[in-house]
């Protein structure tokens, strides 16, 4: 948790340094009569996916992921977490990643974020925990294909590296069929957190989302999971399924 | 010329006019809004006129369209009232402000002293709330303007009105009877709300993009190797052909004088009688298609200035700008004033009429269109040049016609031979410079027809061999020796004979910029002494708005005009929207090749990809504003201060 206190203090600090305002230009106007148009800065919270998974082992699980930010059009803060609660484990919650990054604009569609990131249990010691540098590209690849790819070391000098897509598929105008997968692989073996050295594990989903209105959509949907060579051995002496289907129901809203 | 009957009778009309709205306004009992539509003759919100004109603005809890809604009044009524000039009088206009925030007026299209002109942080400092700022100027022009607030997006909450500037002199076209008819987009949400939308998800209020189904829909039309290579061009670029309008009618209602299409605004008239229609787009970010089914209208002024009359069933009017038009009923019946939102999305809606409560049918909308190759021309996407060895050997029947500015410069060794059947028509301002290597041969039945303003300076190498039935009639190169285009030639790359995106110019006769022309010629004939060319550019995704890529924000200097020249202003529309440009202080000539009836506009309609270019003469010392008149993209950083000194 001390952890999490000491992200949120870097996010205030960089916010601060985001709202410096900015300066008009030079054309006579006498001081103290402001300039005509202002920088503007913004803030969303997005919940991707606040979801039930229901497994084909029986587990049951709430999921989610968000991302949240705030700044200007080139510069801007980031908050992204994702992470599970699975229901009658007798453990709390755990965050598979919550990454505060400083995002920066580089080209039309591609903003470039570095910074810090957490893995762990949320309020309890149910889970082991480690940090991260996180570097990430987020943006959309021609298609519209929405990716998120991040490269992290962690505190313990591990490497992985994960790629997330999807894509909108637009039915109507209020209903998308939303493809999406998820890749995970690693530099080195850290069987605490059940990574393997290589590939991890491969996620393809498919949702079905409605649009109550923009800020609110409920969704229903499945996926396919496996996971291949360490992670899947690691997974099977924990006496689980290195791959498996799930199916899900849950929300896509944003403020 | 104006008989002196009409001018008599207009001038009593007026005067009916502004009894009933300074008597509404002054008693309070019987505020404008609630006036049965078209009592008065000119404006439902009543009028101001006079040596001394005050406005009051607030922002109090009104209906709008049958919903509580808080918009911004002026002297009560949202949009505020009609104010009524005379030219060669002196104006004073005293604004008094009861917002709790900053506020100012921009007196939009007139010619006045830079600290008059209403834009803080520019010509003042803006009006802090319980104070008061009166605006002191001569008036030296007369026509049909408007006002709004030049303070954050106070615009969209209907703080704007009409100004009508009356003649010194008798018009160069006479009527019985005028009704001003004022457009503006009205939205529940707050204005920060609709911006942050914009901002956060782009396509936020854009309920009528593609689907699945339209996909389906074209395959069936144009077959599936058409159908994928259009969308497969739109999906690469991440972009939607469906982007007509950033914010529409799924959160707009768009007015016609303050009122709902349901409320059915009335103008009245007398069969017979001609009718001045001083039509004004007040919108924040809406452009409007306007036509009175069954009624011919004659532009007869365009942005306040009077222009040579052209008859049309329909015209375009973007953001700022307006039009006269007069139009002549003479049956016993009614019309409905039907404009149409540039996307489709919604509608606003008036009657002319004999009397109240008659109606005609409304139109039934047009489809939302897609937006073709010619939005692209200015697009990072449609940039052929550096493209090398490719090989187009075998295209046949293609239609490459209504290409404009393309830059095909710097493409080497290229392959084009056995192409067949190509229509190559109405390509405009193309570069072909630094070709090399290509292979031409064997082309046949090649219609080059109607290429404009091409540069094929140094391509070397080319085999043109063996080309057979190829017409290269009426290519024109319009670049002159000197380096400059000559004055009014219209640049290459503009489209000023297009009505623009979702017209079908076979439908009825739309008016173009084409059409327009000065009703006698503007003073200044100069040939410009030099171009300042401004790409208008935007990031769509990020809902970012710029000139030359720099936002407002970004930019170290203002654009300097020097006093008393004569310079050419282009701009270069790289982005996917139409974009209303607005110069305060002085006119733009838009050179659309009408020789030396070069018409001058406040406003200019400049549309994607297109190259649009206008003379100024710099006669206004001090700093003006200079902008992209959606307010959104205002706000978002498309603005700049030109300086004249």
């Amino acid at each position: 948790m001390r952890f999490i206190a000491r992200e949120l203090a870097g996010a205030s600090a960089l916010a601060i340094m985001l709202t410096v305002p900015a300066h008009a230009d030079d054309y006579d106007a006498p001081p103290g009569w402001g300039a005509p148009m202002t920088e503007h800065y913004f803030g969303t919270f997005l919940i991707d996916r606040l979801e039930y998974d229901w497994t084909d082992e029986n587990e049951e699980a709430v999921v989610w992921d968000f991302q949240g930010w705030y700044g200007g059009d080139i510069q801007r803060v980031y908050i992204k977490g994702e992470g599970a609660n699975v229901q009658g484990d007798g453990e709390d919650a755990e965050f598979e990643s919550l990454d505060l990054l400083y995002s920066h604009l580089i080209a039309d569609f591609w903003e470039l974020q570095g910074g810090v990131g957490y893995q762990g249990g949320i309020a309890s010691n149910d889970h082991p925990e480690r940090g991260f540098a996180v570097l990430s590209l987020f943006g959309q690849m021609p298609y519209r294909f929405e990716v998120d790819t991040g490269l992290r070391v962690s505190d313990e000098g591990d490497v992985s590296a994960d790629f997330e897509a999807e894509y909108d598929l637009r039915l109507t105008q209020r209903t998308y069929l939303q493809p999406r997968t998820e890749i995970t692989a690693a530099a080195q073996e850290v069987p605490e957190f059940g990574v393997g050295k290589g590939l991890n594990s491969v996620r393809v989903g498919m949702r079905l989302r409605y649009e109550i209105s923009r800020k609110f959509a409920p969704y229903i949907g499945g996926y396919w999971q496996k996971q291949y060579g360490d992670t899947a051995d690691i997974t099977r002496e924990l006496g689980n399924e290195p791959e498996g289907t799930g199916v899900v129901a849950g929300v896509r809203m944003w403020f | 010329m104006a008989s002196p009957t009409s001018t008599l009778s207009r001038r009593q009309l007026l005067k009916i006019a502004s009894a009933l709205g300074l008597s509404t306004a002054a008693l309070g009992l019987r505020p404008a809004w609630a006036n049965p539509s078209g009592i008065n003759n000119v404006y439902p919100h009543g009028a101001v006129q006079g040596r001394d004109i005050s406005l009051a603005v607030r922002r109090e809890s009104l209906p709008i369209a049958g919903r509580k809604a808080r918009p911004i009044t002026l002297n009560g009524t949202s949009p505020g009232p009609l104010i009524r000039l005379r030219e060669g009088d002196d104006a004073s206009l005293k604004v008094v402000n009861l917002l709790d925030e900053d506020t100012s007026i921009h007196w939009h299209g007139l010619i006045l002293p830079p600290e008059m002109d209403g834009v803080p942080g520019i010509s003042f400092a803006g009006i802090a709330p319980g104070q008061n700022f009166t605006a002191r100027f001569p008036v030296n022009q007369n026509g049909t303007y408007w006002y709004h607030s030049h303070s954050g997006l106070q615009e969209q909450l209907g703080h704007a009105g009409p100004m009508i500037i009356d003649a010194a002199q008798p018009e160069p076209f006479s009527y019985d009877r005028e009704h001003v008819l004022l457009l503006t987009d009205w939205t529940f949400e707050e204005p920060e709300t609709v911006f942050r939308n914009l901002k956060v998800a782009e396509g936020y209020y854009n309920y009528q993009e593609r689907t699945i189904a339209d996909f389906f829909d074209d395959v069936a039309k144009n077959g599936l190797g058409d159908t994928l290579a259009q969308r497969s061009m739109w999906e690469q670029m991440r972009m939607s052909s469906r982007d007509i309008a950033d914010v529409t009618g799924s959160t707009y209602t768009y007015l016609l004088n303050g009122h709902a299409s349901r409320d059915n605004w009335t103008g009245l008239f007398k069969p017979g009688e001609k009718l001045r229609l001083r039509v004004i787009n007040g919108s924040a970010m809406s452009y409007f298609d306007v036509r009175i089914p069954g009624l011919k209208m004659t532009v007869v002024a365009a942005d306040g200035q009077p222009v040579q009359p052209v008859p049309v069933d329909e015209f375009r009017i973007a953001v700022a700008e307006t039009y006269d038009v007069l139009v002549e009923p003479d049956v016993n019946r009614a019309y409905t004033i039907f404009a149409e939102a540039m996307d489709r999305s919604g509608y606003a809606r008036g009657t002319l009429a004999p009397r109240l409560g008659m109606v005609a049918p409304i139109p039934e909308r047009r489809r939302i269109a897609d937006r073709g190759m010619e939005a692209m021309a200015g697009h990072g996407g449609m940039d052929h040049s550096a493209m090398t060895d490719m090989d187009d050997s075998d295209m046949s029947g293609m239609d490459h016609s209504n290409m404009q500015g393309m830059d095909h410069s710097n493409m080497q060794g290229m392959d084009h031979s056995n192409m067949q059947g190509m229509d190559h028509s109405n390509m405009q301002g193309m570069d072909h410079s630094n070709m090399q290597g290509m292979d031409h041969s064997s082309m046949q039945g090649i219609d080059h027809s109607n290429m404009q303003g091409m540069d094929h300076s140094s391509m070397q190498g080319m085999d043109h061999s063996n080309m057979q039935g190829m017409d290269h009639s009426n290519m024109q190169s319009a670049t002159p020796a000197g380096g400059l285009l000559s004055a009014g030639t219209a640049q290459p790359g503009s489209r000023y004979d297009q009505p623009g995106i979702g017209i079908d110019p076979q439908e009825r006769h739309v008016l173009t910029y084409s059409d327009l022309k000065a009703y006698s010629p503007w003073p200044d004939q100069r040939s410009p002494g030099r171009e300042l060319e401004l790409q208008l550019t935007g990031n769509m995704e990020r809902y970012m708005w710029s000139f030359d890529g720099e936002k407002f924000s970004e930019v170290d200097g203002p654009i300097l005009f020097e006093h008393g020249e004569r310079l050419r202003l282009i701009f270069f529309n790289t982005t996917m929207m139409e974009h209303p440009i607005h110069l305060h202080g002085m006119w733009m000539e838009l050179e659309n090749g009408a020789g030396e009836l070069i018409p001058r506009k406040h406003t200019l309609n400049v549309k994607p990809g297109e190259r649009v270019s206008a003379l100024v003469s710099a006669d206004a010392p001090g700093s003006w504003a200079f902008h992209c008149h959606l307010l959104y993209h205002m706000d978002a950083g498309m603005f700049r201060v030109v300086k004249v000194a």
